[in-house]
């Protein structure tokens, strides 16, 4: 089942920067990035919805190279 | 985790209680060599987990080894309570010139171990406690620290209890407070303890119930006793229910999920939070409502986990509605758990907003978790809303009130 309530936008710009892929990837803590075949990053579908809102992942980025969506809120906040 | 006789005799023995000599068979054969073998009039005892054996004719007596096998067949054969029995105890019969009744638990509301003593045992000790509560000792005692033969001394002498017999049953007491302790139980009992016409007292009948989680820690134990690993000892098989509800929980190991029990009734429950799951439940019934389920959810579950849980309790054909709810929460997120339970209904085929009476789940992250249940048009309440209001307007809803 797709994700209900969260979704993950990752800026073209991450996937140039393999640090940060690997750090994004060993950091969250419900494993919602892995880095595919093609070395880019990429977010798990079925674990989305288990996003804690941590923001550790917007921390490590910058320049809203990672921005999360509820799908719940109209306001996104 | 409740013993059979047989095991807990053994247990007894551990710790040093005096007891009539005894052999568990589990057919007529051997029964009759057992009888042989201990070459006395004998008392034949049903091996099954449960109370009033002797009202269902589970316990009878014999004079020799060709009765006992005869008698023995029968009770072999005996349904107790739904429950078959896994063999026979063929135990010496003894001459008892008075009963005594000692246990020991825990006193939920002095948050101590009590030891329970009466010089009228062989009887309900309910019974005791209210027609003769003169003949009924309760004594506290610390379980950090070790324990004092003199309090065993001071439980057995407030019944009036005095000289040799004083001394006996001081020794008995003492050593079922340390089995106790030493191995986490929640209950031992004996009942009766005899004195025999020669003087001396021994432990006839006993009741030990160790704490679940425990068995791992004395699993070295258990074995030496013959309790087998996968021996679950509840009181009735699990049903199909029960058994996903708990393969929901073991298979993903963030949080709570589970411990589900069945019950008959229309409405599914997710409940818990620091006994929070007990009280509603009870909250429900007094209600007027019937549960599908009991059930313990907390300790911060993934979503994956709450959903799964939720998705086999609406799955479940008797179940009309489900009532999520829960003590406030600190260490349990109410939008992580609101996710898992929309989610767990939509992937049912249910729309949540039908299907969930009431959320009353108030604590950490709830401001998040009601902007979600609000988007999904679920009935939500906060902690201004008491567990049991918050039950009733389930029960109601389930009425259509």
């Amino acid at each position: 089942m797709p994700a209900m309530f969260i979704t993950i936008e990752i800026d073209k710009s991450v996937h140039k920067d393999q640090d940060l892929c690997n750090r994004l990837v060993s950091m969250c803590p419900v494993d919602i990035f892995e880095i595919s075949e093609n070395s880019q990053l990429k977010t798990i579908e079925e674990n989305l919805d288990e996003c804690t809102l941590c923001n550790l992942c917007i921390e490590a980025s910058s320049d809203e190279q990672i921005k999360i969506e509820k799908l719940y809120r109209s306001d996104s906040n | 985790m409740r013993f059979y006789e047989y095991e807990a005799k053994q247990v007894l023995k551990k710790y040093s209680i005096p007891l009539p000599n005894s052999l568990f068979v589990q057919n007529s054969d051997s029964a009759f060599n057992a009888a042989t073998d201990l070459s006395t009039d004998v008392v034949i005892k049903s091996q099954v987990l449960s109370g009033g054996r002797m009202k269902a004719g589970g316990i009878d007596f014999a004079n020799s080894p060709e009765e006992v096998k005869i008698k023995s067949q029968t009770i072999l054969e005996l349904d107790i309570n739904g429950l078959h029995p896994v063999g026979v105890l063929i135990e010496e019969k003894k001459n008892v010139v008075q009963e005594y009744f000692a246990a020991v638990t825990y006193d939920g509301r002095a948050k101590k171990p009590v030891i329970i003593f009466s010089d009228m045992g062989g009887i309900d000790i309910e019974e005791v406690a209210n027609s003769h509560p003169d003949h009924l000792s309760r004594t506290h005692f610390s379980a950090a620290k070790p324990f004092s033969p003199f309090t065993a001394k001071n439980a057995v002498s407030a019944v009036g209890v005095t000289g040799r017999e004083l001394n006996q049953l001081s020794g008995i007491v003492t050593n079922l407070c340390k089995l106790f302790l030493e191995r986490d139980l929640t209950l031992a009992e004996i009942n009766p303890i005899g004195k025999l016409e020669d003087g001396s007292i021994i432990a006839l009948d006993c009741h030990l119930d160790m704490e679940s989680e425990a068995r791992n820690t004395h699993s070295a134990f258990l074995t030496e006793i013959g309790v087998p690993e996968e021996d679950n000892r509840q009181a009735r098989p699990p049903t199909q229910f029960e058994i996903d509800a708990a393969n929901v929980d073991a298979a993903d190991t963030r949080g709570v999920a589970g411990n589900l029990t069945e019950f008959d009734g229309n409405l599914g429950l997710i409940i818990g939070a620091g006994g929070g799951s007990l009280t509603l439940f009870d909250a429900v019934r007094a209600a007027g409502g019937n549960p599908a389920n009991y059930c313990e959810i907390g300790g911060n579950p993934s979503v994956a986990k709450a959903a799964n849980l939720t998705k086999l309790i609406c799955s479940q054909p008797k179940v009309d509605k489900v009532a999520v709810m829960m003590n406030v929460v600190s260490n349990t997120r109410v939008d992580i758990v609101a996710r898992g339970v929309i989610k767990g209904c939509i992937e049912a085929g249910f729309d949540p907003a039908e299907k969930i009476a009431i959320f009353r789940i108030p604590g950490s992250w709830e401001e998040e978790g009601f902007a979600l249940l609000e988007r999904y048009g679920v009935d939500y309440v906060d902690r201004s809303v008491s567990m049991h209001e918050a039950a009733q307007r389930a029960v109601q809803k389930m009425k259509g009130i």
